[in-house]
């Protein structure tokens, strides 16, 4: 028999919410969580805005021993799924912990934490014989991204498979999408799936400073992120977290839980064109999204909703919207779509966890968030992209989709429960 | 069908195609002539100076000149990791006699294990930033430090179009990542490129893996790593690692390539949390790798070792491999004395050398230690290899934090070979639990 | 100093490093376009980084593109210059 996957239990750490409650709020109130950056001077930077999190660690629960050990990023994916487990009503350990998986996604691991000691060790980039006399203990835990996956396995006491998932900016949608193989397969019973990044740092600023793809509107930080708009003019970066915990469908709700909602397709592809460029038809994205539906068993009028990767670059936002015409035919005319990117900013390889968070709630609540700061219209973008305020909608299936440097393309189709419903 | 496109009926999934690159030289066959040599890779690091830091001994790759290994164009925007695995990938499909260009593009796919990424060329964009200023930090920086670097790489090189992916799982990950490769055949991949390669040894990448308190401070190169000896105090870097080429069986029969084994069953899990009271993972895990295998301890002719190299982890694993297969009930091997421990590349080297090992009938041996410690009641092959002609292997593979995985693989030549027939091209449903 | 062609392709084999059967030394690589050079956008970038450093130059974000020749870039940045000593 099938073994399906449903989401029990989301938490959530994001700029402007953190919380799944204040999170929604933002999103349904289609605020914007974009500013100056004041994370570190980013005077001498092209793009100086970012979407940050008002995040106290300790006011979170972390301990200063956790606050010490661990990178922001891992502070985040902490925060996040104990919120997680708190809403699922899982009570851990559970009685068999090597059933109790771990996928974290993240594109840059432990960025912040690597160049901060970075720059003390070599005494500001003087040395290239780094200093090794002012090594913190835990700085192998910077340099290997896994010790992300390792905090959410020791907050979820999991002694089963557990992997940290880079694909760069589709990390957010390929852990969960891994997570559910590990379900689906039998190797887990429960997942805790998601992703962190908190990219807010000089070098990682730098890097998309060299490719003009971050937005350089600084005198207006509100509205800077504006996917699909025709003036816009790059993404913003963020940062954040978002975990589920995924649970194999039976057994949820042998236990009495009440999913939010059922993950009925995944697929990837990757464009194998350019590690950044994007060709304006979309072919692998589409691909990935039909191949999705394929596994859902849908069509394309049964897609109440697309959370898209909406980055606001010149670039996707156009190779994007060619993709959901390709891959939903007409229906993408009638198919509300929308970027939260708008709102809470590009964090890399946590954001397709976000974004999924968001696409739970969605169906939660039947709203559609909307896409911010879309003003003005771009030919090339004619779909409806939901400007700017939140939509009720009646959503069965909602797909979210994600594109990434290195050519990666992922699509989740996400739905009501249908297995546990169909067993009942 | 079911949401990640996973059928039923699991593929058997062939290795046919290796290429290599590691401190034992590089390309198969210089590698595994060092290995039945036992010819070390392990010396004074020369990337750098070491001479200020505790650590001097590293496994470095000999004699490996981008410029004639790696396309001029690649060659400044990736880092040494992605040039490692770019010139394994070129052998193993080479070795697999497999032209992508020939085969379905979404039918075929990249999976690596990824570490530390882009070590190197990340301090020196660095050292950029706080010298000179953000806009001297490379345009590639964006492409070359992020550890799926390689994964895309590859998969524009040799247009794989399929689900791409990079997992970390730090030692672990190349068994982790041959695992995703197994699955994906499972899911309408055909073949897949798969493996792992680490370069970490410049001074910041190396003063990093030094604050483990598990590197080897020992200036002797023979005498820095010695898994499962009471003189034991550390494992030595490497850098390197291996690409292989895998595929369904039908694929290969279709393509009428060889194959030098195959993988037959696969586990992973993590161990609980130091200070827990809970026991580490590795004899579970092992079990379970055996039991999707369909095979008991006794049928598993070789176990490539972890070997941590620590006396603690040694002593751990000794012991669960004791308590699977009894005490000196298999032959245990750790070639990985030649190479030092290669972080995203080990596992995925561990995997080629087991395959090798099995295609040639021969036991590799662990050159260096002289007697296994007391605490380590395992049949440690020393001295030299055996030409025992071993059937099937088991890799381990233990990443740090507690990542735990195991990989059990046959050779070609396993006594039940008749050749790869259209009947033969899937295996029972592995064990779900009602 | 005057800036060259050659000194274009000489920066470009540098930062972005050159395909084994192009030969970017010959003369007649001046009036091939970047891209058919196999110079792809990323490398561009940094050629632009490159020559606002060389020259204090700005280089407005679409001005270059990788369907330019050595010349035609020369030829900019030249006019870049002047304008920047007038």
């Amino acid at each position: 028999m099938t073994r399906a996957a449903v989401i029990t239990g989301v938490g959530v750490v994001a700029p402007g919410g953190i919380g799944r409650d204040a999170y929604w709020n933002l999103l349904s109130a289609g605020r914007t969580a974009t500013r100056r950056i004041s994370l570190f001077d980013a005077s001498g930077f092209r793009s100086r805005v970012a979407a940050e999190c008002d995040f106290d660690p300790v006011a979170f629960g972390l301990s200063s021993r956790e606050v010490r050990r661990m990178d922001r990023a891992a502070q985040f994916a902490v925060v996040a799924a104990r919120e997680a487990i708190g809403d699922s009503g899982i009570e851990l350990p559970v009685s068999d912990p090597g059933r109790v998986g771990v996928s974290i996604g993240s594109a840059v691991g432990c960025t912040m934490g690597l160049e901060k000691e970075y720059t003390v060790l070599s005494d500001s980039g003087r040395a290239w014989l780094v200093d090794h006399r002012y090594s913190v203990p835990h700085l192998y835990g910077y340099m290997a991204p896994s010790t992300i996956a390792t905090e959410v396995a020791w907050q979820a006491r999991a002694e089963g498979p557990a992997a940290l998932v880079s694909t760069g900016c589709t990390s957010g949608l390929d852990a969960v999408g891994h997570g559910v193989q590990l379900i689906e397969e039998g190797t887990a019973d429960i997942v805790l799936a998601g992703a962190a990044d908190a990219p807010l740092s000089p070098i990682t600023s730098a890097c998309f400073d060299a490719i003009k793809a971050t937005s350089p509107n600084n005198d207006d930080p509100a509205h800077a992120s504006r996917p699909f708009d025709g003036r816009r003019d790059g993404f913003v970066l963020g940062e954040g977290a978002a975990v589920m915990v995924i649970e194999e469908a039976r057994a949820a709700q042998a236990r009495g839980a009440d999913p939010y909602a059922e993950i009925l397709g995944f697929a990837g592809r990757s464009n194998g064109f350019h590690m950044t460029g994007l060709k304006p038809d979309g072919r692998e994205m589409a691909e990935a999204i039909r191949v999705a539906m394929g596994r859902a068993r849908l069509a394309p009028p049964d897609i109440d909703y697309i959370n898209a990767h909406g980055s606001g670059t010149r670039q996707n936002d156009r190779h994007e919207t060619a993709a959901f015409k390709a891959s939903l035919g007409h229906h993408a005319y009638a198919t509300p779509v929308s970027s939260i990117k708008s709102m809470i900013g590009h964090s890399l390889g946590a954001i397709g966890s976000l974004e999924l968070a968001a696409c739970v709630l969605a169906l939660r609540h039947q709203v559609v968030p909307p896409t911010a700061n879309l003003h003005v219209a771009d030919p090339e973008c004619d779909l409806d992209y939901v400007p700017n305020i939140a939509r009720e909608r009646r959503l069965r299936n909602v797909l979210s989709v994600g594109s990434g440097f290195g050519g990666f393309q992922s699509a989740i189709i996400l739905g009501q429960p249908r297995a546990a419903r169909a067993a009942a | 069908m079911s949401a990640t496109g996973i059928r039923d009926e699991r593929p058997r999934a062939l290795v046919t195609g290796i290429g290599v690159v590691a401190p034992t030289g590089v390309g198969t066959r210089q590698h595994w002539e060092s290995v039945l040599a036992g010819k070390s890779g392990l010396g004074r690091i020369t990337r750098f100076d070491p001479s200020g830091y505790p650590v001097q001994v590293a496994g470095e790759v000999p004699g490996y000149d981008e410029a004639r290994h790696v396309p001029g164009r690649l060659v400044p925007q990736t880092d040494r990791f992605t040039h490692f695995a770019i010139t394994a990938a070129q052998e193993a499909l080479t070795d697999a006699r497999v032209a992508p260009s020939a085969l379905p593009e979404y039918e075929m796919a990249v999976v690596t294990a990824s570490s530390s990424g882009g070590t190197d060329f990340g301090q020196h964009e660095m050292e950029r930033l706080y010298q000179k200023g953000p806009s001297w930090v490379s345009a590639y920086q964006s492409i070359a430090w992020f550890y799926a670097a390689t994964t895309g790489q590859l998969s524009i090189r040799h247009g794989m179009r399929g689900p791409c992916g990079v997992l970390c799982s730090e030692q672990a990950g190349g068994l982790d990542a041959l695992a995703q490769a197994w699955r994906l055949l499972s899911s309408g991949s055909r073949l897949v490129l798969v493996g792992g390669t680490d370069a970490s040894l410049c001074p910041y990448g190396l003063v990093a893996q030094m604050a483990t308190g598990s590197l080897a401070t020992t200036d002797d190169p023979a005498r820095a790593y010695l898994p499962f000896t009471t003189a034991a105090r550390g494992f030595v870097p490497g850098e390197g690692g291996a690409l292989l080429v895998v595929e369904s069986a039908q694929s290969a029969h279709q393509r009428g390539a060889s194959h030098y084994g195959e993988l037959l069953g696969y586990a992973a899990g993590f161990d609980p949390r130091p200070g827990s009271g809970r026991p580490a993972v590795l004899g579970a895990v092992i079990r379970r790798a055996l039991s999707d295998a369909g095979l008991t301890p006794d049928r598993v002719d070789l176990v490539f070792a972890d070997a941590h190299g620590t006396p603690d982890r040694d002593a751990s694993e000794a012991q669960a491999i004791t308590e699977v297969f009894g005490p000196c009930g298999v032959p245990v091997t750790a070639p990985k004395t030649l190479t030092g421990r290669l972080y995203a590349g080990g596992a995925a080297l561990d995997t080629a050398t087991a395959l090798l090992a099995l295609s040639e009938g021969i036991v590799p041996h662990t050159a260096g230690p002289d007697r296994p410690a007391p605490a380590c009641d395992i049949d440690l092959v020393l001295g030299q290899p055996r030409p025992t002609r071993p059937r099937t292997a088991l890799i381990v593979a233990r990443g740090h934090g507690g990542f735990t995985s195991a990989l059990v693989v046959a050779g070609r030549h396993r006594g039940l070979d008749r050749g790869v027939t259209s009947a033969e091209v899937t295996s029972p449903v592995k064990g779900i639990p009602a | 100093m005057p800036f060259t062609e050659a000194e274009v392709l000489r920066i470009l084999r540098e930062v972005a490093g050159a395909d084994e059967q192009v030969d970017t030394d010959g003369q007649d690589s001046s009036d091939v376009p970047l891209n058919e050079l196999g110079y792809d956008s990323l490398a561009l970038l940094e050629l632009a980084a490159r020559m606002e450093r060389l020259y204090p130059i700005q280089i407005p974000d679409s001005d270059l593109k990788n369907e330019m020749t050595p010349r035609e870039i020369v030829a900019y940045v030249n006019a870049r210059r002047a304008e920047a000593r007038a």
